[in-house]
């Protein structure tokens, strides 16, 4: 494809001595230090850059910055990123982009085929077409025809940061309000920020024609930028979008390198005691058909492009407009000999301005008139229709041209302001809506605040940031002088007019560039009764894609109003939302992921666990414990088997350190665990224990455990792993906010005591064999009982205490000591064939005796009579927690799902846990679960746990376990398949 | 994002916390009354605009419980008769 260059002998803000090679959609192309990726294109005559999302239609450059939504590549190479727009994409050496939305390529596209067929779709067509038999059935189709670009496939290969800040006043955007804004408060010497999204500062003042205190407004712009970098107490940032207004008058800003660099970017968070958002206007289109097409561009961007980048986009030009700005653009077609076709204006001729007519003094003016069509060849505007806003076709005129240049209006930033819960007006003079009432310590300054002309910004900045020093009681420096001359016009004016096309279903004219969203598909949407703005927002999408609002929002507004025959006030706006614009999940992330927030956390003997080949991951609370020690040649299913056997059969040791552990100490202890547990704790003596289990307000399980009486007011207090935090923040709650008056002090000891527990019926004659001055008989320690002593001469607590049913030790020392005890037992252990043993093992023995575990059979909707605890239930005791809403829910006799044991017909068949237990193939209404199925040697067949509707008046009845597509038969079981009667526990 | 006033550690960011709603009159006042008194003491809530006292744990920080008065109209803490 032959290109010509469209860029200017001279002027502009790029550096013409820093060429830039960079590559779009395999073509080796070059730009200046300065480009934007989107300018540097168009300089090299590339008019079209992607496919709309819908009807994947050519679209080139727009509008400007971030507001140029139809700009959207794909940014490549080792920091691939869709969503890119190339717009506010600074170019640099070596860039990749290509197109987005094209098969096989940009300019020629298969998908464009559907705009073809678009009547096939309108606003709502997917709700409407695709509702049988479901709308997944479709939705991989659809999405891959309207993508977005393509997520990438690895990580990027750099970092994220994310960063806090304080200070007495933020100012977002520096355009000429900012700037004053800025410059006021940090003369103060107010603690000041700046933030602006695009790569240099200056806003509007980097294309506009003005002289500002004897200085061009380039100048003038670094001048006060380097006062502003030259002041400690400032802080300014490029290339940073504030994206975000919370509670508190945070601003969340996302600093992008916009150059590749191993900080990819940087999430602030800035709390401001002042906010000033000076964050300028958003020009705005007038809607007609084919106003999609490359070529047609707002005159903003014209200027801008003309202005900042010395390019002529193109060769002649027609304005049209329904204001006096566009008059502005007229010396700057002039300088870029670019012939001007005529300027059609909405507006009678008597309402236009002196200052526009002058102007427009050598132009052709065309009042009353209006675009009502774009006539295009396959890429580019040839040229436009124009006729009397009548719409009559005898009076339409043909005027050639291949750049259309429109403005609509301008639309004042109000996004921030209205994230922060500020509330917006219609503003009749300027026809748009302007911030009205704030609600936090938000102020809005220059063409934010509705002021459209340059000497208007500047002054607004200057008022703004003196009004705000005095708010926050900072002397404001000496009145700030400045004087403007040389600049565009000095009045304003406005007629609104929102389109020219009467919505037809074949006129293609575009409300929504993002997102496809056309004046038909508004029109069908209110002839449906989608009236309600925030209603036809989202059966149409309209600026709920890429724009956000930020052009499209108030045309659809215009255009409703228009159609509803009302006032836009009372069409009213839509609630703008975070983010302004697209940032990356990284830079919100920030380095706060995974291990960097919640880090693992090991026991003492891990060292020991991993020399001996154990597999090791995380049982719950971010503890990471061996799960199973295979020998050389197992597989995980033989050493769970083994290691089970030996629990059964010889002596197992596991590390059970991570157990939650707390100690209530006090005159109240006593009291407090009475009203934590279900059962009571009155008769227990010093060195016995109890288990019990701990509920919630509503009467549901919330963990159980084991607690010992150490001494007279002394309880240590046991809870599961993964329940431990949980459980913390709870009694932390109980003792010091809601019931202060406890005399009881908790201190959460987990980490500081290591537990090693000796199981199996060889356990004893093993521990007899230690050096320790601890009597392991039955006699002297008996189960659910407790001894202090020493083992190896190491300080040392045991508890009778049994998870797998066996005769169980659980052998307690501080932590440090914790890898000598255990290597010690295993020493000693030797001789009786000990065994390590992994979590794998323990969940199969437990199951094995029907113990309770958390997150299987608890899962937060069970109370203790569903488990067959009822025993444990005090009924009797004044109060514990919970005991009210067990009492309300029993009144009914309701019949609710119990636990069981569920044998599988087939003695093979393992059942995933989580698997519904429903009749029907799983079509009818299930009536349970399976929480727990696991291989059993010692019953020589895979055994279940489970919740089962009546579960306990079914003993011995059929159920259907639904997973994987088929149903598993099982039988209904007591939950306990090994030692009923709880006698090895107690040798 | 709020800043919230620890009365240990000072302001601190609202991530740092953990906001568990607000203060209700004692438990013991309500564990004898009828069941629907009971169930509108546990299920019920206020939802006051205005200063409502809320229990708030610097979790991530401090780790202590402690009770603060908010605005639920304009997120403002209120210490003493001082807005903060």
């Amino acid at each position: 494809m032959m290109t010509v260059s469209r860029r200017l002998s001279n002027g502009g803000q790029i550096n013409r001595d820093r060429p830039l090679k960079f590559k779009f959609n395999g073509r080796e192309l070059s730009g200046y230090h300065g480009d934007s990726l989107a300018s540097a294109l168009m300089a090299s005559g590339i008019d079209v850059l992607s496919r709309s999302f819908k009807y994947h239609r050519p679209r080139g450059v727009q509008n400007r910055g971030f507001a140029d939504v139809s700009s959207m590549v794909q940014l490549c190479g080792e920091n691939e990123s869709p969503n890119i727009l190339a717009s506010a994409q600074p170019l640099y050496e070596g860039l990749v982009a290509n197109s987005v939305n094209c098969w096989p390529s940009v300019n020629f596209d298969v998908g464009s085929m559907l705009g073809l067929c678009s009547a096939m779709l309108p606003s709502g067509f997917y709700y409407k077409t695709f509702m049988w038999p479901n709308w997944h059935a479709f939705e991989p189709t659809i999405r891959r025809a309207a993508g977005f670009g393509t997520a990438p496939k690895q990580s990027p290969d750099g970092r994220y940061l994310s960063r806090y800040d304080h200070c007495d006043i933020l100012v977002v955007g520096s355009g000429p309000a900012g700037l004053m804004a800025a410059l006021t408060a940090a003369r103060s010497g107010a603690r000041t920020m700046l933030v602006d999204e695009m790569a240099e500062p200056g806003g509007a003042l980097r294309y506009l024609h003005a002289k500002i205190d004897g200085e061009s407004a380039i100048h003038w712009v670094q001048q006060v930028v380097n006062e502003l970098q030259n002041n400690n107490q400032v802080t300014c940032l490029w290339n940073a979008t504030a994206w975000g207004y919370q509670e508190g008058n945070m601003v969340c800003v996302a600093e992008r390198n916009s150059r590749p660099s191993q900080l990819l970017g940087r999430n602030w968070k800035i709390w401001a005691k002042q906010v000033i958002l000076a964050t300028g206007a958003i020009e705005r289109p007038i809607i007609f058909e084919n106003n999609d097409v490359p070529g047609v561009m707002l005159c903003s961007a014209v200027m801008d492009a003309i202005g900042s980048t010395a390019i002529a986009p193109g060769k002649k030009a027609l304005i049209f407009t329904n204001n006096d700005g566009a008059y502005d653009l007229v010396p700057y077609l002039d300088a870029a000999s670019i012939e001007i076709a005529g300027v059609v204006d909405t507006r009678e001729a008597d309402q236009l301005s002196s200052a526009s007519m002058a102007f427009a003094a050598n132009v052709e003016v065309m009042p009353v008139t209006s675009v009502q069509k774009v006539v295009r060849d396959r890429t580019r505007v040839r040229g436009v229709v124009v006729g009397p806003q009548t719409l009559q076709p005898t009076r339409q005129r043909l005027i050639e041209c291949d750049l259309v240049c429109v403005s609509g209006g301008w639309n004042p930033c109000v996004h921030l302001f209205s994230q922060s819960r500020g509330s917006l007006r219609y503003d009749d003079d300027i026809a748009a809506f302007v911030p009205h009432q704030a609600i936090q310590s938000t102020h809005c300054a220059g063409a934010a605040n509705g002021r459209m002309t340059l000497s208007g910004c500047i002054d607004d900045g200057v008022r703004v940031g003196e009004k705000v020093l005095s708010q926050i009681g900072i002397q404001a420096p000496p009145e700030q002088r400045w004087n403007l001359s040389d600049h565009g016009i000095t009045e304003y004016r406005i007629e609104p007019y929102w389109s020219s096309t009467t919505g037809d279903r074949q006129a293609k004219a575009f409300v929504d560039m993002a997102g496809d969203v056309t004046v038909f598909d508004l029109r069908l949407a209110l002839q449906e009764g989608f009236g309600e703005i925030e209603h036809l927002k989202r059966y149409t999408t309209n600026g709920m894609g890429l724009d956000q609002g930020k052009t499209a929002n108030v045309n659809a507004i215009g255009i409703i109003a228009q159609h509803l025959n009302c006032h836009p006030a009372e069409v009213g706006t839509t609630t703008f939302r975070p983010p302004y614009t697209p940032v990356e999940f990284g830079t919100i992330a920030g380095s706060q992921t995974d291990e960097v927030v919640l880090p693992y956390r090991h026991t003492p003997m891990t060292s020991w666990h991993k020399s001996q080949g154990a597999i090791i991951y995380e049982a719950g609370a971010r503890w990471r414990r061996p799960g199973y020690y295979p020998h050389p040649g197992e597989t995980m299913d033989d050493a769970i088997a083994r290691e089970c056997q030996a629990v059964r059969n010889g002596v197992g040791i596991y590390d059970g350190s991570p157990l939650g552990k707390f100690l209530l100490q006090g005159p109240d202890a006593l009291k407090t665990i009475n009203l934590l547990y279900t059962n009571c704790f009155d008769s227990l003596k010093p060195g016995q224990g109890r288990y019990g289990v701990m509920l919630n307000e509503e009467g549901l399980i919330f963990d159980d455990g084991v607690t010992f009486r150490l001494d007279e007011d002394c309880y240590l207090l046991s809870c599961s792993t993964g329940g431990a935090p949980a459980v913390e923040r709870k009694l932390d709650k109980l003792i010091n906010a809601e019931c202060p008056e406890l005399k009881v002090l908790m201190t959460p000891i987990t980490a500081q005591w290591a537990n090693a527990t000796v199981c199996g019926p060889l356990a004893r004659k093993m521990l007899e064999t230690t050096k320790s001055d601890i009597d392991w008989s039955v006699g002297a320690l008996p189960f659910m009982h407790m001894q202090q002593g020493t083992i190896a001469g190491l300080p040392t607590r045991v508890f009778r205490v049994s998870f797998t049913g066996e005769l169980s030790f659980e052998i307690n020392v501080s932590s440090r000591f914790g890898l000598e005890m255990w290597e010690y037992l295993i020493d000693v252990g030797q001789r009786w064939g000990i065994c390590p043993v992994g979590s794998e093992a323990n969940h199969v023995l437990r199951v094995e005796k029907g113990f309770l575990s958390l997150a299987h059979e608890v899962d937060g909707t069970v109370d203790p009579i569903d488990l067959g605890l009822g025993w444990i239930v005090n009924f009797n005791k004044a109060d514990f927690i919970g005991k009210r809403a067990v009492e309300v829910r029993r009144k009914s006799h309701p019949t609710r799902q119990e636990l069981v044991g569920l044998l599988p017909e087939d003695a093979q068949a393992l059942i995933p846990e989580g698997a519904p237990i429903a009749p029907d193939r799983g079509q009818n209404q299930s009536e349970g679960f399976v929480s727990a199925c696991v291989w059993s040697g010692n019953c020589e067949r895979t055994i279940a746990l489970g919740l089962l509707h009546n579960g306990r008046a079914r003993v011995g009845e059929t159920v259907l376990a639904w997973h994987d597509g088929r149903s598993t038969p099982a039988v209904v079981t007591r939950p306990v398949f090994y030692d009923p009667q709880g006698e090895r526990l107690k040798m | 994002m709020l800043l919230v006033p620890c009365p240990w550690c000072g302001e601190r960011a609202e991530t740092e916390f953990r906001c568990a709603g607000p203060v209700k009159p004692p438990r013991r006042e309500f564990v004898d009354k009828d069941d629907d008194a009971w169930l509108e003491f546990l299920y019920q809530a206020d939802n006051r605009r205005g200063v409502v006292e809320e229990f708030w744990c610097h979790e991530k920080g401090c780790g202590e419980w402690f009770k603060l008065h908010r605005n639920t109209e304009t997120h403002q803490f209120v210490i003493g008769n001082q807005a903060l």
